[in-house]
């Protein structure tokens, strides 16, 4: 809603500023966004008139005018095309100030020009910040009075105001709703325009029927007869409605859209001549359609509200008129309709249209019913005014108004709600300036004020919404600002399950950056990187790279990595918390859950470039799967994982594994596959990972093991074995098969080379024992080893390295 | 036998000549050996009758003692020279940087939503966070904002298949826990959000969190209170300006807009809207399972992207989801 300070002053005129009126606007839920001048500063500009004029002596494009001032008469040089003789414009007087570039000022002296003699400047609009006119000078009204100052001709000391409602207020679309709640707040008088009848002095009227009460509650028109639509729009009007962010477009239309503007009232004015038959209000039939003012032709529905008449369709109630019955300029007898439709048979068609009008804004919020006649008077008033004409007596059919139940505002629910004693006399006093009618009856915890909401007001309708208004205008800046008290119990989070944020710290500790990636992602991501060929699909995209849920982290930090490799950065860790998207039919509603689908939580991270940014002390060198699993496995401690040899669709299929944690899946790791490393343009390996967050939460608790007093023995165990046999399975093996006194068995050397065959590698296993009750000897160990290289060749024929 | 003392200093300054201990141990025989000059003292003492043989005895032993002093003093300190000698020579640069692997980072937004969830469970709430693909009930029914209602056009919905949505607000949670727990409800819910919008302050998907307190006597004085309240504690600093402007949404009432100004700094003086909230409205509170008129309380929904700006000073919405390290790691 945007309008002009003047026109709102016209109707309330509070003694506050414009900055002060804004915050008591902004600070009562009307929020003002902008408040903005009509034009800049200037000063010393007065309506004169250019008496003749002469060619100037020393220069072809000069002129020079004999200009009346007001009262003196003053030599002006001038330049302007557009000069006649009798013409009324702006003259900045000698010691004027004008509006120069960024905020300078530009001061008007006396000044020779060409060797004559000029006592100030004639101005364009652009001369005075008005508009980007320069193509000659402004031109004033005939009837503006000469050496009046031009802001008060012109009315500029004034303020765009726009405020940013909020959709229950519909009762403030109008200078008058918005006058309405400044009188409420302030206590200044409100004067209304005059709606006083028009005495109809031509006996004709339109037939009009209502076919569809459910959509259309009444529904009132005039004719006027005889109007000269071709008139103009008087400067008055065409300022405030321009200030009103309002186009002129005919004076017929123009003064619709006034009074909506004024009162709002949404009117519609229709060219009598073209009218068949009676207008019927009716909810639309398939196969129907109709041509509207804005050139477009929209189908019906069964849904829709129709203005109809025995052509057919002739406008979308409540939203836009028709092509073929609108008014112009050559219109000689009209038809005005003021109507009343319910907000739910409005709402939401418009935006099923993808447009939207200023009545339907209005209706689908909520119009006054009680001001058709109103609305109609004032615009006959108008008409006649301007127009002339002769308007018939007013039709007005009412089928069905909406409810006003009383509601009841129990005093001490207000008070326990807001969390202010409020008396109930303030509360009394609030209603009455809101010009809501409230009684008091009850008496303790019951007593209640009791208020029939106004026909404009459609947001009070239960104890809550009179709740609302006696916080709002009681002032929530005087509700005090309370520290809340409660019991104080205590609260504890699970230890044995580590939070989101304790993994974000660990994968920060471990040298990644976190990364947020949407959750919408190209589908073709999907298919290469999750090979999923039926992720669940975005309906309304904004960007077809955007358009599916995804099935996987990868494809976010992936393009995170490109991101950062593009920007020649030699070493890239990033990593992501976040949800995906699963298809899944047996997924039920529940308190966290949502039928068909679950959203799991993954980790993810990806390791790209240097092993170390490069550094005097370290070897450069590439960052490899096993560096990423010494991340993982980092990242995982106290948990223990497994990592089984695996195919993934995104990973290169010789350097990817499974990680199963307590024998069940939960991630992968592995090189990117060099195919998607091409396709996204990465230049050398990437290795990913990314695991489920919940059995990566599950830490447990730490359960203490005895700590041995007794020396404990190690033994190194090396053999060759065929290159292809992993090291994990002969790891489980002894792991497995070896005798409870061995604590750990790990393998701490991998040699291939000179001494070892082709196809072989040799291995070297580290075997700590230890028993808790009795010293180990040699001979114990050297049991172990004969058993280990026994497990060993048995299972995976490997030889002792000799 | 009467040169003692000039035995003595002779050894003295033989012991300090001394330049390494191989040259100090030669040179102690000369005194202190067998054949050395106070051992060939104390063998003439027999010669002495006995008086003067234990007044000679005595001198002779303080001789022996004060070089014996000498002797390890001297030795000591060589040794400590020829320590320091060889650790000079171990010197290292200490000026060269740290064979130290690379810091990551916390994302900044996720540095926010901790810090917010810190705070408020300072104060006892509980943290939820729930599903991101709605239903139309939870992201909007629930929360009294019916089909075809005007405040939907507020927020352009994101539809997936299945007559599913990408929740517009973290509100849902409010519904999801509420009915799931029994009040007093104390609880806050960060996560990710949804709207159909791109533009320089706008950005198809952010995070808020939402908040909620509900039990038989918690009043909008109480909101003030506890928004208030977070603020200075979130920005540490009281130097702020908080006020709650009269607004509508759907799911309270009272509404208020929570605008908030700094009192001093680059932001000094201008309001800037933190957050969304009211007293959770009664048609809601139905919808948990709960009865209005035994339960009432507040509800707010801040923007977590607004508050990291504001708290670090960026400028850009969009550095927030391009994964640039050079922005990230300034969070390390």
């Amino acid at each position: 809603m945007q309008f002009s300070e003047r026109w709102l002053r016209s109707i309330v005129d509070p003694k506050l500023s414009t900055a002060e009126l804004a915050h008591l606007l902004t600070m009562s839920g009307l929020e003002v966004e902008a408040c903005d001048p009509v034009a800049p500063d200037f000063a010393g500009v007065v309506v004169a008139q250019v008496l003749d004029f002469e060619k100037h002596p020393n220069a072809d494009r000069l002129k020079v005018c004999r200009v009346d001032a007001g009262g003196e008469i003053v030599k002006i040089v001038c330049g302007a095309p557009n000069v006649v003789e009798g013409m009324k414009v702006p003259l900045a007087r000698v010691g004027a100030a004008l509006p120069g570039a960024d905020g300078a000022v530009v001061s008007i002296q006396r000044a020779t020009m060409r060797g004559v003699d000029s006592e100030g400047m004639l101005c364009s609009a652009r001369e005075l910040g008005l508009s980007d006119d320069h193509g000659g000078l402004l031109v004033l009204r005939d009837d503006a009075t000469v050496g009046t100052d031009v802001r008060d001709a012109l009315a500029l000391d004034d303020h765009v105001f726009t405020v940013k409602l909020t959709p229950n207020r519909a009762d403030c679309l109008s200078v008058l709703g918005i006058a309405r709640e400044v009188a409420a707040l302030t206590g200044a008088a409100l004067v209304p325009p005059s709606l006083a009848p028009v005495v109809a002095t031509a006996d004709v009227t339109h037939p009009v029927r209502i076919d569809s009460p459910a959509g259309c509650g009444r529904f009132t028109g005039r004719i006027i007869r005889n109007v000269n639509a071709s008139a103009a729009t008087p400067d008055w009007m065409r300022e405030r409605l321009e200030r009103a962010g309002q186009r002129c477009i005919s004076i017929l239309v123009d003064v619709t859209n006034y009074v909506m503007l004024e009162l709002g009232r949404p009117l519609h004015v229709y060219d009598a001549d073209k009218l068949r038959g009676p207008v019927v209000v009716r909810f639309g039939r398939a196969g129907e359609s109709v041509e509207l003012l804005n050139g477009q032709t929209v189908p019906l529905a069964d849904d829709v509200l129709a203005i109809t008449d025995d052509s057919g369709p002739i406008g979308l109630a409540g939203i836009m008129g028709g092509e073929s019955t609108k008014a112009d300029l050559d219109t000689r007898h009209c038809f005005l309709e003021a109507a009343f439709f319910f907000p739910d048979a409005i709402a939401g068609r418009a935006r099923r249209y993808n447009f939207g009008s200023d009545a339907s804004h209005r209706f689908e919020r909520g119009v006054d019913f009680d001001n058709n006649l109103a609305g109609i008077e004032r615009a006959t008033r108008l008409i006649v005014d301007i127009c002339g004409g002769e308007p018939g007596p007013v039709t007005d059919v009412v089928a069905a108004l909406p409810a006003r139940p009383p509601v009841s505002m129990r005093i001490a629910r207000a008070q326990k709600i807001i969390g202010v004693p409020i008396p109930a006399d303030e509360m009394a006093e609030i209603f009455s300036r809101l010009g809501l009618v409230a009684t008091r009856t009850g008496s303790g915890v019951d007593e209640a004020f009791v208020v029939t909401p106004p026909s404009y007001r459609f947001d009070l309708v239960i104890e809550e919404d009179l709740i609302e208004e006696v916080a709002r205008v009681h002032g929530f800046e005087r509700i005090p600002t309370v520290p809340p008290r409660a019991p104080a119990s205590m609260q504890a989070l699970p230890e044995a399950i580590r939070s989101l944020h304790e993994i974000r710290d660990r994968m920060a500790d471990l040298g990644y950056h976190e990364t947020i990636n949407f959750s919408f992602v190209d589908a073709a991501w999907e298919a290469d990187l999750a090979g999923s060929s039926n992720p669940i699909r975005v309906l309304n995209p904004i960007a077809s790279q955007m358009s599916v849920m995804r099935t996987t982290l990868l494809g976010g930090l992936l393009s995170a990595i490109r991101y950062n490799a593009n920007r020649k950065l030699p070493r890239v860790r990033v990593f992501e918390v976040g949800r995906v998207f699963l298809r899944d039919p047996s997924a039920q509603d529940g308190p966290l859950s949502v039928a068909g689908l679950t959203q799991p939580m993954r980790v993810a991270g990806a390791a790209w470039g240097a092993v170390v940014d490069e550094q005097w002390g370290v070897p450069a060198r590439h960052v490899d799967f096993h560096d990423a699993k010494g991340d993982v496995e980092s990242l995982l401690a106290p948990i223990s994982a497994r990592f089984e040899a695996a195919v993934h669709p995104a990973l290169h299929p010789g350097r990817s594994a499974r990680i199963v944690i307590a024998g069940r899946s939960a991630g992968w790791i592995g090189e990117l596959h060099p195919r998607w490393q091409q396709s996204f343009g990465i230049p050398s390996p990437v290795v990913l990972f990314e695991l489920d967050a919940e059995p990566l939460q599950a830490r447990g608790l730490p359960a203490l093991e005895e700590i041995s007093k007794l020396p404990g023995l190690r033994r190194d165990v090396a053999v060759l074995v065929d290159e292809h046999i992993p090291a994990g399975a002969m790891l489980d093996r002894l792991r497995e098969g070896l005798p409870a006194i061995v604590e750990t068995v790990e393998v701490f050397d991998v040699y291939r080379g000179k001494g070892v065959e082709n196809g072989k590698r040799s291995l070297a296993f580290r075997v700590l024992m230890q028993d808790t009750r009795r010293t180990l000897t040699d001979a114990d160990a050297d049991e172990v080893v004969a058993t280990a290289l026994s497990l060993l060749e048995q299972s995976f024929g490997a030889k002792l390295r000799t | 036998m009467d040169d003692l003392d000039g035995v003595v200093a002779e050894a003295l300054e033989v012991f300090a000549a001394a330049g390494d201990p191989a040259s100090l141990e030669q040179s102690k025989a000369r005194y202190l050996g067998k054949a050395g000059r106070l051992t060939e003292a104390l063998k003439s003492l027999g010669k002495l009758d006995p008086a003067e043989r234990r007044e000679a005895g005595a001198r002779i032993n303080a001789a022996k003692e004060q070089i014996e002093g000498a002797l390890a003093a001297r030795r000591d300190a060589l040794m400590e020279a020829e320590l320091e000698a060889r650790l000079r020579g171990e010197a290292v640069d200490v000026t060269l940087p740290g064979r130290m692997r690379a810091r990551g980072s916390v994302h900044p937004v996720i540095r926010t939503w901790r810090r917010v969830e810190d705070i408020f469970r300072s104060i006892g709430f509980a943290v939820a966070d729930g599903p991101e693909i709605e239903t139309d009930w939870y992201n909007f029914t629930a929360l009294n904002q019916p089909e075809n209602h005007p405040a939907r056009s507020m927020h352009d919905t994101f539809y997936v298949e299945g007559g599913l949505l990408l929740r517009t607000h973290t509100s849902p949670m409010q519904v999801r826990y509420a009915r799931t727990h029994e009040p007093p409800i104390k609880v806050i819910a960060p996560g990710r959000t949804y709207r159909v919008d791109s533009d320089a302050t706008h950005s198809p998907m952010f995070h808020q969190v939402e908040g909620l307190w509900i039990d038989e006597n918690i009043s909008f004085a109480d909101l003030k209170g506890v928004y208030t309240d977070f603020l200075r504690r979130f920005f540490e600093t009281d130097q702020l300006d908080v006020r709650f402007r009269p607004s509508f949404f759907p799911f309270t009432e009272p509404s208020a807009e929570i605008d908030m100004a700094f009192s001093s700094g680059p932001l000094k003086g201008r309001w800037l809207e933190i957050s969304g909230s009211g007293q959770v409205h009664p048609q809601v509170i139905r919808n948990f399972g709960l009865d209005p008129e035994r339960h009432i309380g507040f509800a707010f929904g801040s923007g977590l992207e607004r508050l990291t700006m504001l708290r670090y000073g960026v400028g850009d919405l969009r550095l927030f989801f391009e994964g640039d390290v050079r922005f990230l790691e300034q969070f390390a």
